[in-house]
């Protein structure tokens, strides 16, 4: 691999809940603690099911929620205490693109204004023509045509919408784009479409993406590497093929025994997990998962597991590989 | 997906503002009502060349006569015409109306925005005093600004003002509350917006559908105070054609001649409905929940 892009160290997202006036105040741990980087060029998968705390962890590496602790480094910068006038010229390079395209785009505003935001933000745009030729440029690119421009959201399909989306987001050609769930709320047939949009644009602009999702196999399609999160902290982070050929946590076994094959005839053993996911104001103290791990054992309810290494592109953070 | 759409290409492009218009030319009341202040408001800027009389021509041979060829509404105690002072008088109520609630609008929105993008302090110290006003009846609150600063039609105007601020404040910071942490405006703030930018591209246009409404309905309410606060003597001054004026000074003579009192009350009514009526079509036109 080339060059760390973003190196996340120690990252804390804690919410206040206070019950009551006279209650103790209490903490969701949305995001406890966690380290990752991603380099240049990659694409790099978030997975794990609702609360996990994996679209709270995008916010908070572009800080649309500021962290409660931890460092983020991005490209080789401290950007973890930059105000918000600082962190402009950060945006530049650093872009989202959001999972609702319904609710993600003002629907006042004309498609030409939506995807020019950004340029008029970042003071990129020269004059009302070029904007307007840069405006049907990015819609191209996309997938749209020029006469969308003057239109408004709410005459275009979610698919469209999330292209309008992507387009906004590419406009000042960012180097990350943070992708918070960007197809969830598509079609499937939907979904390949914009999938396949995103792969080319990396392509085609050398982009880096952090993919957020919970399905497993729009992950496995789009990603390089896929970081596996429970209940604010990753589990297992690795290659994909790596992943989904020889998962080593539990918790990422069960995920994958799952995802449904589109082939009746494949009889898969499933490894069905007891019980819900642990209330996050109360995490399990230990490893966080070992309330419902089956192969669960005395030291995991008492020593949050270290990070191992068991290859160089594989890391899992479990005691069965003590 | 590209492919789609070619057919529609052609269709007219429904803009927010197209829509809005499309659902107000289908409320029958609110576009005559709009057709007859339209009216009083051109009335009211061609004054000159509506008005046969001046405002102060008095002519004692004509007192108190009742309407006719020579004088449409008559004339009043001092054999001034009705009919041209009230088409003066719409040029004073409808400058109350407009300049004083616009003044407010704009004053009521920046602190609206204010108190609900920022919170905390600044939130509670706006609301508070927006509270206390709230807390006289409107009215009772204009005559005590009045009676304060001493009458005149300046004070009257800044009466107004006083009262209708602290509407459009809640308004507006009910809607930015409700948008600060919407997903688009969250999108903006991703891609480097400044507070400005987001205060007042994303936040206060979702505001201004309400606010027009109130608007509209605020102006009908102001011409009314105008109106009561001169009718009680604490706004214009004689000789000022100032329609609540003129109902004031027609009550000695209300069982004598009844058109002296009824032609500025009438005005004042139907200029106040037509705001009121306007204001109900544009409520209905704006709302999304509302859908044809």
């Amino acid at each position: 691999m080339s060059e760390v892009l973003l190196n996340v160290e120690n990252l804390c997202q804690y919410y206040k809940v206070s019950k009551g006036l006279f209650g103790k105040t209490q903490y969701v741990k949305a995001v406890d603690g966690v380290n990752f980087q991603v380099y240049k060029g990659e694409v790099f998968g978030i997975v794990g099911e609702s609360g996990c705390g994996k679209s709270t962890l995008g916010k908070t590496i572009c800080k649309l929620i500021e962290p409660t602790s931890g460092k983020i480094e991005f490209e080789g910068r401290d950007i973890t205490n930059l105000s918000r006038k600082e962190m402009r010229e950060v945006r530049k390079d650093m872009q989202m693109v959001f999972q609702d395209p319904y609710a993600s785009l003002n629907p006042r505003m004309s498609v030409r204004n939506i995807v020019a935001e950004p340029l008029k933000i970042h003071g990129l745009d020269a004059g009302r023509q070029e904007t307007d030729k840069k405006v049907i440029e990015l819609l191209q690119k996309v997938g749209l045509d020029s006469y969308h421009a003057v239109r408004y959201p709410h005459e275009f399909s979610g698919g469209q919408r999330q292209r309008i989306g992507i387009a906004r987001a590419i406009a000042i050609n960012p180097k990350l784009i943070i992708a918070d769930e960007p197809v969830s709320a598509l079609d499937v047939s939907i979904q390949s479409q914009v999938l396949n949009l995103m792969n080319q644009l990396k392509r085609e602009m050398g982009l880096t993406y952090i993919f957020v999702a919970h399905d497993l196999s729009v992950v496995e399609h789009i990603s390089d590497r896929v970081g596996v999160m429970y209940l604010g902290n990753f589990v297992e982070i690795a290659d994909k093929e790596s992943l989904y050929v020889n998962p080593l946590h539990p918790y990422t076994q069960a995920l994958l025994s799952a995802v449904p094959i589109p082939d009746p005839t494949i009889k898969r053993e499933r490894i069905i997990l007891q019980g819900n996911i642990p209330s996050p104001l109360n995490a399990p103290k230990g490893c966080k998962f070992h309330t419902r791990c089956p192969k669960c054992m005395d030291i995991c309810a008492e020593i949050p597991p270290e990070k191992k290494q068991v290859d160089k592109t594989h890391c899992v953070y479990c005691h069965l590989y003590d | 997906m590209k492919k789609d759409n070619k057919t529609d290409q052609n269709t007219d492009i429904r803009t927010p503002f197209s829509e809005f218009v499309r659902k107000f030319k289908k409320q029958k009341t609110a576009v005559a009502a709009s057709i007859v202040l339209l009216l009083i408001v051109l009335i009211a800027i061609f004054a000159d060349f509506v008005a046969q009389y001046g405002i102060n021509d008095y002519n004692y041979s004509e007192m108190l006569q009742g309407p006719s060829a020579k004088h449409l509404f008559g004339t009043d105690e001092f054999g001034r015409d009705i009919f041209s002072r009230i088409v003066y008088g719409a040029r004073i109520s409808l400058a109350i109306g407009f300049g004083a609630v616009s003044l407010a609008a704009i004053l009521g929105a920046i602190l609206g925005l204010i108190s609900g993008y920022y919170g905390g302090i600044v939130d509670s110290i706006i609301m508070r005093v927006c509270d206390v006003l709230f807390a006289f009846p409107g009215l009772i609150l204009a005559i005590a600004i009045v009676a304060i600063l001493g009458p005149g039609l300046y004070n009257v105007v800044i009466a107004v003002i006083v009262f209708r601020t602290p509407t459009f404040a809640r308004l507006v910071r009910g809607t930015t509350l409700q948008m600060k942490d919407s997903v688009y405006v969250q999108a903006a703030r991703s891609l480097g917006a400044s507070d400005a930018r987001l205060l007042f591209t994303h936040i206060l246009p979702s505001a201004l559908p309400s606010v027009i409404v109130q608007y509209s309905i605020s102006i009908g309410g102001s011409i009314m105070t105008a109106a009561s606060l001169s009718f009680l003597g604490m706004g214009a001054a004689p000789p000022t054609p100032e329609w609540g004026l003129m109902l004031s000074n027609a009550r000695t003579y209300v069982f004598m001649c009844w058109h002296y009192a009824v032609f500025p009350g009438l005005a004042i009514f139907l200029t106040v409905l037509c705001f009121n009526l306007v204001g109900d079509g544009l409520r209905s036109a704006l709302d999304p929940k509302l859908t044809d």
